[in-house]
């Protein structure tokens, strides 16, 4: 990775992440555009963090900066392990089958042809689309590309899973189902997991810590802990309680803007 | 159900449904699922086979429509009924298809090496930046240059010789495919490319496994139009590079224009549309196949 990481021995080996007061500007001089101020984050390895924020709190570029995207303008970016990133948009390659796409990191890491289609079936049997391989990526509904985009991202046997709204264009019932495979997932693999989304509900189904950030520029506003007994459910009361809260706070953000 | 770990450390029981939550994730797939309906294949021929044999019989009506009017005298202008026997003895002659034969492998083996240059200019181009302030207009230059223009140069470079026929055919069709390529290139969605990278495509291996199956259908477009031009190059070509002992479509519509053979004249008119509809057609397909894999066209078009 391209980055001016500082010394590893720096962080505890159960630092998965550490952004430390990071900040990044787009453009130059008095059209500079500040999309995250002095932020600093913490994340440790096999947690689920959600950053949420309303538009233009740089979560985004947040994500970029971690997995190795972009540079931050000013601040250390340290992450121990490999990223996987994944986007809203299904990014599968239309050219390959569903098979092809989960299979094409390996093939980039140079494993073997034999080596690589067992373990991309394996890989889509984990995201329940075990005997789809063979499909194509437009044969398959929203919800199963995005199931397909997320085995791609595990074949990258990553440690730190990025995932930048990837449930963002789904309908409810979809990603409710979304939310609980990527919960199983979560648990079973002992991945760190970095999920940016702008629906507050979605951060307290999901993630072990609420990160809220402001906008223009990006700042950490507040983080709220998540002890609410898993496997949940997005309409449980304490989901919906805390979603209630986080919401009060992110609106008083938002407000400041109106004024 | 036993799931397999990923990262290493031993699967968390947090007593999930398992089973209910695969079920109902098939479920919602088998709903959403698309339907699509495939007619009978002697239906889909038919409904694409008789627009066209209706348009060649309007065509042919006309045609014979314009000789009744006495326009043109019959020996200026025959009709459908004088040219079609022309084309049925001409067809039975070991000549014409020895002629048609030294045709083709002349537009096969012109068409190869434009195919060659083509990419190799358009990969170079869409590649280096200064290569493309450089040559990149001018590629786009050469496309609209009328081939019939590069002959009076080819005749002086290389005589009355296959050579100068081959010159004038990879001319015309080398910057149609180098620009369909560049195209491509440079229309690969941005997204495209930002999920190579991340899933470790560089350099060589971006090209190779995301760029270029990306512009794949953008190129084969350019293909297309490039055989169009080396079809109409090779066929100046021929009438007016005549190479002696080797007959040619082009030689024998110059030689019948020559004996004021009008009927046998216009008979390889139709030979010559009918190879140029016929290869149009292949990359016609090609073209259907990839947009179809790729869920760009409905099925059933």
């Amino acid at each position: 990775m391209t980055l001016t990481a500082p010394p590893v021995t720096a962080l505890p080996a159960t630092t998965a992440v550490s952004l430390r007061g990071v900040s990044k500007a787009f453009g130059h001089g008095g059209n500079a555009v500040v999309a995250l101020d002095n932020i600093s984050l913490e994340v440790t390895r096999g947690e689920f963090v959600c950053l949420v924020g309303a538009s233009g709190c740089g979560k985004s570029t947040s994500l970029n900066l971690i997995a190795g995207l972009d540079r931050p303008t000013v601040g250390d970016v340290a992450v121990q392990g490999r990223t996987a990133l994944m986007f809203q948009e299904a990014s599968l390659f239309p050219w390959l089958t569903v098979r092809d796409n989960v299979a094409l990191p390996m093939r980039l890491g140079g494993r073997s042809k034999a080596e690589r289609q067992r373990r991309a079936d394996e890989i889509l049997e984990q995201v329940h689309l075990g005997g789809q391989g063979g499909r194509r990526p437009h044969e398959l509904s929203g919800g199963m590309r995005q199931r397909a985009a997320l085995a791609r991202a595990l074949a990258q046997d990553a440690e730190i899973l990025l995932m930048d709204e990837p449930f963002g264009a789904l309908d409810a019932m979809t990603r409710d189902l979304l939310h609980d495979e990527l919960e199983r997932l979560w648990a079973s693999t002992g991945l760190t997991i970095l999920f940016v989304t702008h629906n507050v509900r979605e951060a307290a189904r999901l993630s072990d810590r609420i990160v809220l950030l402001t906008s223009l520029p990006g700042k950490v506003a507040d983080e709220f802990p998540v002890t609410i007994h898993r496997p949940r459910r997005i309409d449980s009361p304490e989901v919906m309680g805390l979603a209630a809260m986080v919401t009060d706070r992110l609106r008083a953000e938002v407000r400041r803007h109106g004024d | 159900m036993a799931t397999r770990s990923l990262g290493g450390s031993p699967p968390t029981p947090l007593g999930f449904g398992e089973e209910k939550l695969a079920a109902e994730i098939a479920g919602l797939d088998a709903l959403e699922a698309h339907l699509e309906s495939h007619p009978s294949r002697a239906r889909r021929v038919w409904s694409t086979v008789w627009p066209k044999l209706a348009a060649v019989a309007i065509a042919l009506l006309a045609w014979q429509a314009v000789v009744w009017s006495g326009w043109r005298e019959p020996y200026q202008l025959p009709g459908p009924g004088k040219v079609l026997p022309a084309l049925a003895d001409l067809a039975v002659t070991g000549k014409f298809w020895k002629a048609v034969g030294i045709t083709m492998r002349r537009a096969v083996s012109g068409y190869a090496l434009a195919l060659v240059i083509g990419s190799v200019l358009g990969i170079a181009v869409a590649r280096f930046r200064l290569l493309r302030t450089a040559v990149g207009s001018l590629i786009t230059g050469l496309q609209t240059m009328p081939s019939i223009a590069w002959f009076p140069i080819a005749i002086l470079l290389f005589g009355l010789t296959e050579q100068a026929i081959m010159f004038v055919v990879v001319l015309g069709a080398a910057p149609s495919i180098a620009n369909g390529l560049i195209a491509g290139v440079d229309h690969v969605p941005p997204l495209m490319l930002r999920a190579g990278r991340m899933i470790g495509a560089k350099g060589v291996g971006l090209y190779r496994h995301v760029v270029l199956p990306a512009a794949l259908p953008t190129y084969v477009a350019g293909l297309k139009q490039g055989w169009a031009f080396a079809w109409r190059s090779l066929m100046a070509g021929e009438l007016l590079v005549i190479v002696a002992s080797r007959p040619s479509i082009g030689a024998q519509l110059q030689f019948a224009r020559d004996v004021s053979a009008a009927d046998e004249m216009m008979a390889i008119m139709i030979v010559i549309l009918v190879i140029g509809i016929v290869v149009d057609t292949v990359f016609g397909r090609a073209d259907v196949a990839i947009r179809r894999r790729w869920g760009l066209i409905e099925h059933g078009t």
